[in-house]
């Protein structure tokens, strides 16, 4: 199976902070990986570096095969920054025209929505099940929908990898369970795959294929079967029906905040 | 009016200029408020009357200068302002609202400074402050059409990106597309329309033809498109019902404008007021 991300012996520091110390993750294509830490961990700033928005240091990133200063696909992949709670919600949009903007870079300068386009915009409010507000203005949503709609503006361009961070921030707690059903439908009747970053270690979903614990190290990353054997041994308390509850046993002094 | 506008070239040229400015101030409006800039039409309006104050200062001293229209150097000195405006934001990131104040202040002590050397106030500088129907010259109306022209054509096809830019700077970034170059195409049709958009109202009164009927629309329009066009038609309705209230009344056309705007706005507030108590708010 070919890999989507390869990162190899990565290592980052900010002046003298060290934040990465010799990261090794593959994610193979069709994979739903969810990376975990506290706070400080240095997962932001591995999204960044995947994304591009960081210069490397030490190491190595294979996007697609292909080296990260190579890369030039980058409507291949799609992301999803923390949304929910930093855009200005009296924005006068409604849902479509939000998810159409996911398609400004595609089509290029000085070209216009066609039918066609239209079209792929219904489909990936369909997919993210928020295809009946398509006419309601984005401000009026709650902040699991808003955030299911971010999630449709970046699967407009048909992204192979999408990547989130901290989808679940603005999601109330009642909501995440289907909104984790969601994410593991694009991943499996879709195809894409998933890379995930949350600081909420207590709940990750079974529809995740993939756990990396970070916390400046990598201090895990295999399939979630073999997770359950590492967690299990310590903590086995179960929250819900398909909610896996994870110790994080990695807080140790070094970075916090 | 109506037969005046038939007999009359000055109320022909104030009636298009009118019409011109009714679709321009409101339509650039929408993309300056919902970015949170509204004060940035405020800070180039005072400079755009430094510069035509500077314009009657050389027509004043110099007589071969004469005839200088000064709309011209309005616009020059408007469009230099907001690319001082976008320099002074990159230079105090921390604190960009801080570039409105010192672009204003600016333009306001240059603009003094100008006058005063001019002789001070004379009737042409009055009509410019407060707008005036009969100062619209046919060359003014030429350029302002040219103008329209331009920035229609640069929304329409740029449309995507503006809004993008608009919803989600940071996005736009990361997406890869032109969005320094975008704003920057952005920030100097605002200081073009402002220069355009005194002649009728007044450089007083320019920024609440940019924002008020903006305003108005945001509270009961569905969607970016939907309070564009009532962005426009509110614009409209307020430039060309106060040039003929102005006329018939014998008021000055900008205040009229503008207070015709306002009650739009308190009526649009109303109106959400009204349909969001009976539940719903939705049409």
């Amino acid at each position: 199976m070919q890999a989507i991300i390869e990162i190899k012996h990565l290592s980052y520091r900010y002046e003298k902070e060290s934040v990465l110390e010799d990261i090794n993750i593959t994610i193979p294509d069709g994979s739903f990986l969810a990376i975990v830490g506290p706070n400080g961990s240095g997962k932001s700033t591995l999204l960044k570096l995947v994304l591009g928005l960081l210069k490397l240091q030490r190491g190595d990133i294979l996007l697609f095969g292909q080296e990260i200063s190579k890369f030039r696909d980058w409507q291949k992949i799609g992301y999803v920054s923390q949304k929910a709670n930093s855009f200005n919600t009296g924005f006068p949009a409604t849902v479509f025209e939000v998810v159409s903007s996911g398609l400004t870079k595609k089509l290029g300068l000085f070209t216009f929505f066609k039918k066609e386009h239209k079209e792929k915009v219904i489909e990936a409010l369909e997919a993210v099940g928020m295809a009946e507000f398509s006419q309601r203005n984005i401000g009026e949503l709650s902040g699991g929908q808003q955030q299911r709609v971010f999630i449709a503006r970046a699967l407009v361009s048909e992204p192979n990898l999408l990547i989130l961070d901290e989808p679940t921030v603005g999601v109330d707690a009642e909501n995440v369970h289907s909104f984790y059903e969601m994410l593991g439908d694009l991943n499996t009747s879709r195809g894409i795959t998933l890379l995930l970053v949350t600081h909420d270690i207590g709940t990750i979903s079974d529809k995740v294929t993939h756990v990396a614990c970070l916390n400046k190290h990598l201090h895990f990353h295999g399939d979630t079967d073999e997770f359950e054997q590492v967690s299990s041994k310590g903590l086995s308390k179960v929250y819900g029906h398909d909610v896996h509850v994870l110790a994080h046993n990695h807080e140790h002094g070094g970075v916090k905040n | 009016m109506i037969e005046g506008i038939f007999h009359y070239e000055f109320l022909q040229n104030a009636f298009l200029t009118g019409l011109l400015i009714g679709i321009l101030a409101p339509l650039l409006g929408v993309f300056i408020v919902v970015r949170r800039l509204s004060l940035i039409a405020d800070a180039l309006s005072h400079v755009t009357l430094a510069g035509i104050a500077a314009s009657l200062l050389i027509e004043n001293k110099l007589t071969m200068m004469a005839g200088l229209n000064p709309l011209y150097m309005g616009m020059v000195f408007s469009v230099g302002g907001s690319l001082f405006i976008e320099k002074l934001r990159g230079v105090y990131k921390q604190y960009q609202e801080l570039a409105i104040p010192i672009i204003m202040s600016g333009g306001i002590g240059l603009g003094v400074i100008f006058i005063s050397l001019a002789n001070g106030f004379n009737t042409d500088l009055y009509s410019y402050l407060f707008g005036s129907v009969s100062a619209v010259s046919r060359t003014d109306l030429w350029v302002i059409l040219g103008i329209s022209m331009i920035v229609i054509l640069i929304i329409i096809f740029l449309y995507k990106e503006l809004f993008l830019l608009s919803f989600d700077e940071e996005h736009a970034k990361a997406s890869g597309i032109p969005a320094k170059s975008i704003h920057f195409i952005f920030i100097v049709m605002v200081a073009l329309v402002i220069a355009a958009s005194m002649r009728i109202v007044g450089i007083l009164l320019v920024s609440s033809l940019m924002t008020l009927p903006v305003a108005a629309s945001i509270r009961i329009a569905k969607g970016f498109k939907q309070t564009i066009l009532f962005s426009v038609l509110f614009g409209e309705l307020s430039v060309l019902g106060g040039l003929f209230t102005a006329y018939y009344l014998d008021l000055a056309p900008g205040g009229t404008i503008v207070m015709l705007a306002v009650l739009i706005l308190i009526m649009a507030i109303f109106y959400k007021k009204m349909t969001s108590g009976l539940g719903g708010g939705a049409k």
